[in-house]
């Protein structure tokens, strides 16, 4: 399995990831190899297997009264964002013309 | 004997008894820290104002007959993990200068029970890697050969233990971080089962494999540290009820009659001859000890490896998608919102993090997800079910931890499969979700240490405790120090 640069970018892209030119042909390279060590599982017959998304038998339950408890204070919830008015986070519009 | 070479159980007897106080030893691991620590980079964040005053309050719980397994106890803890109020990089740029506003529920179940946080411990960035040279703050070194690496990713946890900066550490496990690095270091490490321990408040790197464990310098100091964190926790939907033993219990157990199993393909070609050795050796001792053993086969183990680094990046690029420079972080201002999330990704993630958030951000993507992803999730359930046959034939899984012993610092870096390839033996119990640990079991020929990995059921810590303290009972490989000329 070859990655190209232009998959990488692609795949950079859903990862709103900013690459280097460098790490382009690195991660192009280094990901083909390690996909290449990964496709010996296509030869694994797994006919009526299920798939393993967790290892516990028990399924998610809900809370019986589950009352609001511990909430984070709005001050802590700030503190350790790069930009805000005092009371949210402060961001860029989500929409090219939004600011 | 020094005070900072004392086990937990060495030095809660001492505190009981009140030849020492909290605060002396917390004083002597500092004095220790201030003059090792620049060589070693093992501590990120210290936290001596706090830790004294923690020492101090844990004193007065002392004097008035309060007892608990790490009552004025100092530990280090592992740089992944929530601690309110102080520093918590997860090795990472990124969170350069994060500071979290709660704890982690292993970490406040500690500090609960009185344990003194001596400071943050380096690790592999966000915990992945398997040589701490993935740390944004530098590797940390081997205690018992400094141009060596730890092991990792809880490499300075494992070398905290190892070089007496700590009475124990805590640190992480998803694919081996725990059992391998304290293989390299000489110490015990026990991954416990998935589920066993909150995960609340540890920053989530794979959501279904992540555990959070103790490094320790022998196995009751694990049985005593896991009995504080396990248990339930609201806050962890994926924390079992079941019932931890205690200490006491975990560590009586009789040998006569337990059945090891050895497996065939934990021993292959391109292994260093002297880890075989002294894995070998280990399990003729716990034969002497009264143990059966036979030969055991868990056929899809070589398929751990592509699984693993499927399923974990799969889950890291899911995780980490919260690192957007918004609401904690670093934030690299771009010409709009998009261009800011990835100019601030791109300044703030290392090599490795990125390699694995492509990965699984390629896996998860369409056309892609049902060939790699949910095929891996399937064999995923082969290399489970391997685990679950194998231990109705026998009760504990002995093997080696590594194929090596610790290698040089910077002589894996630039191929990832090889540095991939160091956790071929620690990846496929991280996938059954079982419980395992890493016992010291021996040196190579130039001084390094080998560990012994015992595997068990899920929620079985008991017993592999028990069989690592049985083992601990009659060897002293557990009790060798590296050599640390310290004020020379």
């Amino acid at each position: 399995m070859a990655l190209s640069e232009s998959d990488v970018e692609r795949i950079a892209h859903l990862a709103r990831l900013e690459l280097t030119a460098d790490e382009k042909i690195r991660y192009a390279q280094q990901l083909s190899a390690i996909l290449d060590y990964a496709a010996q599982l296509s030869q694994i017959n797994v006919d009526g297997i299920a798939p393993t998304a967790s290892v516990l038998s028990v399924r998610s339950v809900m809370r019986e009264g589950d009352l609001v408890s511990g909430e984070l204070p709005r001050k802590d919830a700030l503190a350790n964002a790069p930009k805000t008015d005092g009371a949210s986070f402060e961001v860029q519009g989500t929409f090219a013309d939004a600011d | 004997m020094s005070l900072t070479s004392l086990t937990v159980h060495g030095a809660r007897e001492m505190l009981r008894n009140k030849e020492i106080s909290a605060v002396e030893l917390t004083r002597a691991f500092f004095e220790r820290i201030h003059a090792l620590n620049p060589r070693l980079n093992i501590y990120l964040t210290l936290n001596e104002v706090e830790a004294l005053a923690q020492a101090a309050a844990a004193d007065v719980r002392i004097a008035a007959g309060e007892d608990t397994p790490v009552l004025g106890v100092p530990i280090a803890i592992k740089d992944v993990l929530s601690t309110i109020g102080l520093r918590t990089t997860a090795g990472s740029k990124i969170l350069e200068h994060y500071v979290p506003t709660w704890d982690a529920t292993s970490i406040a179940r500690l500090r609960t029970a009185g344990a003194v946080f001596l400071g943050k411990v380096n690790c592999d960035e966000f915990a992945m890697g398997s040589s701490t040279e993935n740390s944004a703050y530098g590797p940390t070194r081997n205690p018992w050969d400094e141009t060596r690496v730890p092991g990792g990713s809880s490499g300075g946890s494992a070398a905290a233990v190892a070089a007496d900066l700590c009475c124990a550490a805590i640190g992480t496990d998803t694919g081996g971080s725990v059992r391998q690095p304290a293989a390299m270091c000489g110490i015990t490490g026990l991954k416990n089962s998935y589920g066993r321990v909150s995960r609340y408040g540890l920053i989530a790197f794979g959501s279904s494999l992540d555990s959070v464990g103790p490094l320790t310098k022998d196995a009751r100091d694990a049985a005593l540290l896991l009995s504080v964190m396990a248990g339930n926790d609201p806050l962890d939907s994926t924390s079992v009820h079941v019932p931890v033993a205690s200490p006491e219990v975990a560590l009586h157990k009789n040998l006569n009659g337990l059945r090891i199993g050895v497996p065939r393909e934990y021993f292959i070609d391109g292994m260093q001859p002297e880890v075989v050795a002294a894995v070998r050796a280990a399990i003729d001792q716990l034969v002497s000890l009264g143990a059966t053993v036979r030969e055991i086969s868990l056929p899809n183990t070589s398929l751990g490896l592509p699984v693993y680094y499927l399923i974990a990046p799969a889950e890291v690029s899911a995780n980490l998608s919260r690192f957007d420079g918004v609401r904690y972080g670093l934030r690299v201002q771009g010409t709009d919102l998009i261009d800011t999330y990835k100019k601030t990704r791109g300044a703030g993630f290392g090599p490795e993090v990125k390699r694995r958030i492509m990965l699984g951000t390629y896996a998860l993507s369409a056309g892609y997800y049902d060939a790699y992803y949910i095929r891996a999730q399937k064999v995923r359930t082969l290399i489970k079910q391997d685990f679950e046959a194998a231990l109705q034939e026998v009760d504990v899984i002995a093997a080696p931890v590594t194929p090596t012993t610790a290698f040089k610092i910077g002589e894996n870096v630039n191929d990832p499969i090889k540095m991939y390839l160091e956790d071929v033996f620690t990846l496929p119990l991280s996938l059954s979700g079982f419980c395992g640990l890493s016992v010291p079991c021996g040196f190579d020929q130039q001084g390094l240490p080998i560990g012994l990995q015992l595997m068990g059921p899920a929620f079985g810590e008991a017993t592999i405790l028990s069989v690592a303290h049985a083992y601990q009972q009659t060897t002293d490989w557990h009790m060798q120090k590296p050599d640390l000329a310290v004020g020379s």
